[in-house]
C-alpha cells in the first residue's frame, strides 16, 4: 500500500517537473537562451544540452539511489542491529573514477568550444563593432564605415561581426541571449567577441518583434536593469542603406514646431551631452548620438518603445522611466527651475527629435 | 603590583549578565554566537523578503532601486558573514572541545575577544542602514563602481571597515581552532580517529587562516582609494580593474568551502547516528575533505568566466573546477553508502541531513554545469547562478546547520527540540527552498540578468517570479515553526538526558548540559567513534550515561577565570573602526583602548589569584 502511494507521489513529481521544464523552455521569449540564432549561441547551447542530460541522468541515479537507501533501510522496529561495514575499497575506486572519466569526455568539447567562441574564424570576412559602453546607455561605432550610433545598431546576416569593447566608467557586460553568451566590459582594457547572426528575424511568430534583444548584465550601478540595447539583422542591401543613411547628416527642421524644438535643444542645453551630425552646435559625447533617432524602434537604452507619448514622459522627467539617469540628476533642465521645460517645449522638441529620421 | 590589569576588578561572576559577558567557557560563548548569529541570519531572511516582494510582480515598486542595491548586497553579506560563518563557529564552540575530550579551547580569552569583535562589528556593520545607506555595489564589490566618484557616501565604507573588522574575529577564531584541534586532543585521539566535523573544523580554519589575508590586503586598498585618494583600482590613473576580482575571488572562492566544508561535517556526524552504523569510508571523506579545501584555491576564475581573460585561462579554470566534482562526489557517495544497511531514524535532524544531500546533489550538478566555461557565459551573472548558489548555500550550509542544531540542541540545553515542529519546519522549508529557487534555473535560461531591481512584462518572467516569491513565504514559515520550537523547548522541551541519540562521539559521554569543566576526568580513546566503542564494550556507565565523566562535582579542577578584557578591546576596535569614518580622534581613542586592552589582558593571570 505504502509502495503504490510512494509510486503516485514519484509520478506526480516527475511530471510535474516535465511539465515545468517544457513551460520553462520558452524561445519565445526575447532573451531566452534556447532559441539561439548563430553559430556562437548554437555552440554554447549545444554544450549546454549536453550537459543537462548528463546531470539529469546523474540526479536521477543519485538521488535515486539516496531516496531507495532512505525508503528501504528506514529503522523497522525489533530489526537487528546493522552490521559495522566500515567501507569497500573496490566501489569507492569505483566511484571516484565513473565521474573522473564522465568528465574528462565533457572536458574535450569544452576546451573547444572555449577557443572557438573566442574570435571569429580566421580568413572569414568580418566586420568591426566598437562598443563603449556608458551608465546606462551604449554607444556602436563601425570603425570601418565611419559612423557611430546609440542603443540599437544594425548588422548584416550571416557575416562574422566582431566586437571590441570598453567602458567610460565602470564595469558592463555585453550580452544578446539569442547570438552569443556575455563579455564584460572593462575601463582602461579593451575586450573582443563575436557572434554572426543567422536569421533576420529574432521572433517569426510576432512580426512586431524581429530585433536582438541585448542587455547589460554585470551589475554597474542604480538604472543597471535599464541598460538595454537592440541589434537589428538585415539583409546585405538594407545594411548597405541603413549604413548609407546613418552616415549623412541629420535632417533641417522642417515644420514650425520642429524649429522651435531645435531652437530648444539648442539653448536649453541638451548640446551640452548630446551629437547631432551635421550641427556643428551639437558635438558632445557624453550621451546618445541623436542624429538619426527618430528612426530608432526603442528610447532610452531600449527600454521603451520610440514614440510621442513615451518620449515626451521621458523628457519631462527621464527619472520616471529610468530611475537614477545621468540627464535627470545633471541636465540643467531637470536641476534648474528657471530653465525647466514647459509643455509647449516638450512637444517641440518631440517633433523635433522623432523628426531626426 | 598595580599593573593596569587591576584598574578593573577581576570579574568572578560566572552567572547572570555579567556571567555571560565576561565569559570565556566555550560553550556560553558558542550558545552567544549561535543566537547572535540565528538573529543576523534572521535580518538577512527579511532583506530576501523584501527582494522576492519587490520582484514578485513587473515593475513593482515595494523599495527603490538605491534601496534595492542596498538590499542585494547586504542580504549576501549578511547572511555569509553574519549568519552562516558564525552559525558554523556557534557549533565549532559548542562541540569541537567536547568532541576531542577538552576542557576548552586553548585560548579561552582570544575565543571571546572572536566573539565580541563579531557581535560589536556585525552590529556597525548593519549600522549603515540608519546611517545614511549600507553597502551598495554588490558582495563582491567590483571596482570601479565601488570607487568614491561611483559609490558615495559612506555604504562602501561600512563594507571595507566592517569587513575588515570581522575579518580580525574569523581569523583569531581560526587560529584558536587550529590550535586546539592540533593540541588539546584527549589522550589516543590521535588525527585518523578524530570525528569528521573535527577534521572539517581543522581544514575550515586552515582555510579562513589562509584566504582572509588575501580580501584583507583588498580592503585596505579600496579604503585607501575611498578615503584618502589613493589610485588602486583607478583606471584613469592607469590601475587594472581586474585586480579587484583576482583579489577578492582568491580569497572568495576558498570562502566558499569555508561556508560548506563545516555543513559536511555535521551532516557527517548525523549520518552514522541515525543509521546506526559507523561512517562509509572514513579516510575518504577526510581526504576529500583535505582536497576540497587544497583545490579550492585553483578555481577562483571561474568566477571570471566572462571578464576576458582569454580561452587558455577559461580552459584551465574549467579543468581544475570540473575536477573539483569528483571529492564532492565521494563524499556523496560515501554518506549514501553509510546509510546503506542501517536502521535509519528519520529523527528531525536526519531529514536535514538527508534534505542536504539531496539539495546539495542539485547544487552540485548546476556548478559542474557551471564549469564549462563557454556555456557559462550565457548562465554567467543571471538567476541560474542564484538558483546555484542557493542550492549549494541554503540547501547546504542553511539545511546542515538546521539539522546541527536539532542535534546538539539537547546536549547544550538539556532538552530535546519538538520533533513533530520540528518535522513541519523540515518540509515547509524544504518545499519551500524548492519552490522559491528551482524556478530561478528557468529564469536565468531565460535571459534574466541578477541585480535588476525590476523587469518588464514582455520579457515573460512574471510566472516564475511570482513563484519564487510564493515560495519564500513557505520557506519563511519554516523558519518561524523553528524559532517557535526553539523558545517552546527552552521551557517545556523533554529532558534529555546524557545521550538521547544513542549517538556515537564523546560529547554524548557527559551530561546535557555539560558542567563548567566538561569532563570531569579526561577520557582516553582508542579508536574512532569513541563513546560508541565503550557502550558496545559496556565500559559506558547505565543507560549511555558515560564512564562517569563529569558524574560528581570535581572541585579541584582549575577552569581560567571570566575577563573584561576581549570585550574592552573589541569596543575599541569598532569605535576605531566608526573613528575612521566620523572622526580621526575617536579612532585614536578606539585604538588607544584597544592597546589598554591588549596591555592589561597580558597582565592579566589565566586563573583569578586566590586572594582577589
Amino acid at each position: 500500500m505504502i509502495n503504490n502511494r510512494l509510486r503516485t507521489i514519484v509520478w506526480a513529481l516527475a511530471s510535474l517537473l516535465l511539465v515545468s521544464a517544457f513551460v520553462a523552455c520558452t524561445p519565445e521569449h526575447p532573451q531566452s537562451t534556447f532559441d539561439s540564432h548563430g553559430p556562437v549561441a548554437e555552440a554554447q547551447m549545444g554544450l549546454f544540452n549536453l550537459l543537462t542530460w548528463i546531470v539529469s541522468v546523474v540526479f536521477v541515479l543519485v538521488t535515486g539511489g539516496l531516496l531507495y537507501t532512505v525508503f528501504k533501510f528506514r529503522a523497522r522496529p525489533g530489526a537487528p542491529p546493522p552490521q559495522d561495514i566500515h567501507g569497500n575499497t573496490k566501489l569507492e575506486i569505483a566511484w571516484t573514477v565513473i565521474p573522473v572519466i564522465l568528465l574528462a569526455a565533457v572536458a574535450v568539447p569544452t576546451v573547444q568550444n572555449q577557443f572557438y567562441i573566442a574570435a571569429p574564424p580566421e580568413g572569414e570576412d568580418k566586420l568591426v563593432v566598437n562598443v563603449v559602453a556608458h551608465q546606462w546607455w551604449w554607444e556602436f561605432d563601425y570603425p570601418d564605415l565611419g559612423l557611430s550610433t546609440a542603443n540599437e545598431f544594425h548588422v548584416p546576416v550571416g557575416t562574422n561581426i566582431e566586437f571590441n569593447m570598453t567602458s567610460e566608467d565602470v564595469l558592463h557586460s555585453f550580452w544578446v541571449p539569442k547570438l552569443a553568451g556575455k563579455m564584460d566590459i572593462i575601463p582602461g582594457k579593451n575586450t573582443t567577441m563575436w557572434f554572426k547572426a543567422d536569421t533576420t528575424d529574432a521572433d517569426p511568430s510576432t512580426p512586431e518583434k524581429d530585433s536582438f534583444y541585448g542587455q547589460c548584465a554585470e551589475f554597474c550601478g542604480v538604472a543597471h536593469s535599464w541598460m538595454r540595447f537592440r541589434v537589428h539583422v538585415d539583409e546585405q542591401d538594407e545594411f548597405d542603406a541603413w549604413v548609407e543613411h546613418e552616415k549623412s547628416n541629420a535632417k533641417d527642421p522642417e515644420t514650425d514646431l520642429e524649429k522651435e524644438g531645435y531652437q530648444l535643444f539648442l539653448t536649453k542645453g541638451c548640446v551640452a551631452c548630446h551629437a547631432i551630425q551635421g550641427r556643428p552646435d551639437a558635438v558632445a559625447l557624453r550621451g546618445p548620438n541623436l542624429t538619426h533617432f527618430g528612426n530608432r524602434s526603442t528610447l532610452a537604452a531600449g527600454i521603451k518603445e520610440n514614440n510621442n507619448e513615451n518620449l515626451k514622459v521621458w523628457l519631462k522627467n527621464p527619472d520616471d522611466l529610468k530611475g537614477g539617469t545621468i540627464m535627470a540628476n545633471e541636465a540643467a533642465v531637470y536641476i534648474n527651475p528657471d530653465l525647466a521645460l514647459s509643455n509647449s517645449d516638450l512637444d517641440a522638441l518631440v517633433a523635433y527629435l522623432r523628426g531626426l529620421k | 603590583m598595580a599593573s593596569i590589569s587591576n584598574v578593573l576588578r577581576r570579574p568572578t561572576s560566572t552567572t547572570g549578565v555579567w556571567g555571560w559577558i565576561t565569559t570565556i567557557d566555550h560553550k556560553k560563548i558558542g550558545i552567544m554566537y549561535g543566537v547572535s548569529s540565528f538573529t543576523f541570519f534572521l535580518i538577512g531572511g527579511l532583506e530576501a523578503f523584501l527582494i522576492r516582494l519587490q520582484l514578485a510582480r513587473p515593475e513593482h515598486a515595494v523599495v527603490s532601486p538605491e534601496v534595492y542595491s542596498q538590499l542585494f548586497t547586504m542580504h549576501a553579506l549578511t547572511m555569509i558573514f553574519l549568519g552562516v560563518m558564525p552559525l558554523s563557529a556557534a557549533f565549532f564552540n559548542l562541540v569541537i572541545p567536547l568532541m576531542i575530550g577538552a576542557r576548552d579551547v586553548a585560548f579561552p580569552r582570544l575565543n571571546a575577544l572572536s566573539l565580541w569583535i563579531f557581535i560589536l562589528g556585525a552590529l556597525m556593520f548593519q549600522s549603515g542602514w540608519f546611517l545614511g545607506g549600507s553597502p551598495n555595489s554588490g558582495w563582491f564589490a567590483y571596482a570601479p563602481l565601488t570607487s568614491s566618484t561611483f559609490s558615495p557616501g559612506n555604504g562602501m565604507d561600512f563594507y571595507t571597515l566592517g569587513l575588515g573588522v570581522l575579518g580580525v574575529s574569523s581569523v583569531a577564531a581560526a587560529l584558536n581552532f587550529i590550535v586546539t584541534i592540533i593540541n588539546m586532543r584527549a589522550p589516543g585521539m590521535t588525527l585518523m580517529r578524530m570525528p569528521v566535523f573535527v577534521w572539517m573544523t581543522l581544514v575550515t580554519s586552515i582555510l579562513l587562516v589562509t584566504a582572509f589575508p588575501v580580501i584583507t590586503v583588498g580592503l585596505i586598498e579600496l579604503f585607501l582609494d575611498r578615503r584618502f585618494g589613493f589610485n588602486f583600482f583607478n583606471p584613469d590613473a592607469g590601475a587594472d580593474v581586474v585586480l579587484w576580482q583576482h583579489l577578492f575571488w582568491v580569497f572568495g572562492h576558498p570562502e566558499v568551502y569555508i561556508l560548506i566544508l563545516p555543513a559536511m561535517g555535521i551532516v557527517t556526524e548525523i549520518l552514522p547516528t541515525f543509521s546506526k552504523k559507523p561512517l562509509f569510508g572514513y579516510p575518504v571523506i577526510v581526504f576529500s575533505g583535505i582536497a576540497i579545501g587544497f583545490m579550492g584555491w585553483a578555481v577562483w576564475s571561474h568566477h571570471m568566466f566572462t571578464v576576458g581573460l582569454g580561452p587558455i585561462a577559461n580552459s584551465v579554470f574549467a579543468l581544475t573546477t570540473m575536477t573539483i566534482a569528483v571529492p564532492t562526489g565521494v563524499k556523496i557517495f560515501n554518506w549514501i553508502g553509510t546509510m546503506w544497511g542501517g536502521n535509519i531514524e528519520l529523527k528531525t535532524p536526519m531529514l536535514f541531513s538527508i534534505g542536504f544531500i539531496f539539495l546539495f546533489i542539485i547544487g552540485g550538478l548546476s556548478g559542474v554545469m557551471h564549469s564549462i566555461a563557454p556555456s557559462d557565459a550565457q548562465q554567467q551573472d543571471t538567476y541560474f547562478i542564484v538558483a546555484h548558489i542557493h542550492y549549494v548555500l541554503f540547501g547546504g550550509s542553511i539545511f546542515a546547520i538546521m539539522g546541527g542544531i536539532y542535534y546538539w540542541f539537547p546536549k547544550a540545553s538539556g532538552r530535546m527540540l519538538s520533533e513533530s515542529i520540528g518535522k513541519v519546519s523540515f518540509w515547509l522549508m524544504f518545499i519551500g527552498m524548492n519552490v522559491t529557487f528551482f524556478p530561478m534555473h528557468f529564469l536565468g535560461m531565460d535571459g534574466m540578468p541578477r541585480r535588476q531591481y525590476t523587469y518588464d512584462s514582455s520579457y515573460g518572467w512574471d510566472f516564475w517570479n511570482l513563484v519564487a516569491t510564493i515560495g519564500v513565504f513557505l520557506l519563511a514559515a519554516g523558519v518561524i515553526a523553528f524559532v517557535h520550537n526553539f523558545f517552546r523547548s527552552l521551557r517545556k522541551g523533554e529532558i534529555a538526558g546524557n545521550d538521547p541519540w544513542d549517538a556515537r562521539t564523546l560529547e554524548w559521554s557527559i551530561p546535557s548540559p555539560p558542567p563548567e569543566y566538561n569532563f570531569a576526568e579526561i577520557p582516553i580513546v582508542n579508536s574512532r567513534d569513541a563513546f560508541w566503542e565503550q557502550k558496545q564494550r559496556g565500559e559506558a556507565g547505565e543507560q549511555g550515561t558515560g564512564a562517569g565523566y563529569g558524574e560528581e562535582e570535581h572541585h579541584d579542577i582549575h577552569m581560567p577565570s571570566p575577563s573584561y578584557w576581549p570585550l574592552v578591546m573589541a569596543i575599541g576596535l569598532t569605535a576605531a573602526a566608526y573613528g575612521m569614518l566620523y572622526s580621526y580622534p575617536l579612532a585614536a581613542l578606539g585604538a588607544f583602548v584597544t592597546m589598554v586592552g591588549i596591555y592589561a589582558w597580558s597582565m592579566e593571570p589565566v586563573t583569578a589569584s586566590e586572594d582577589h
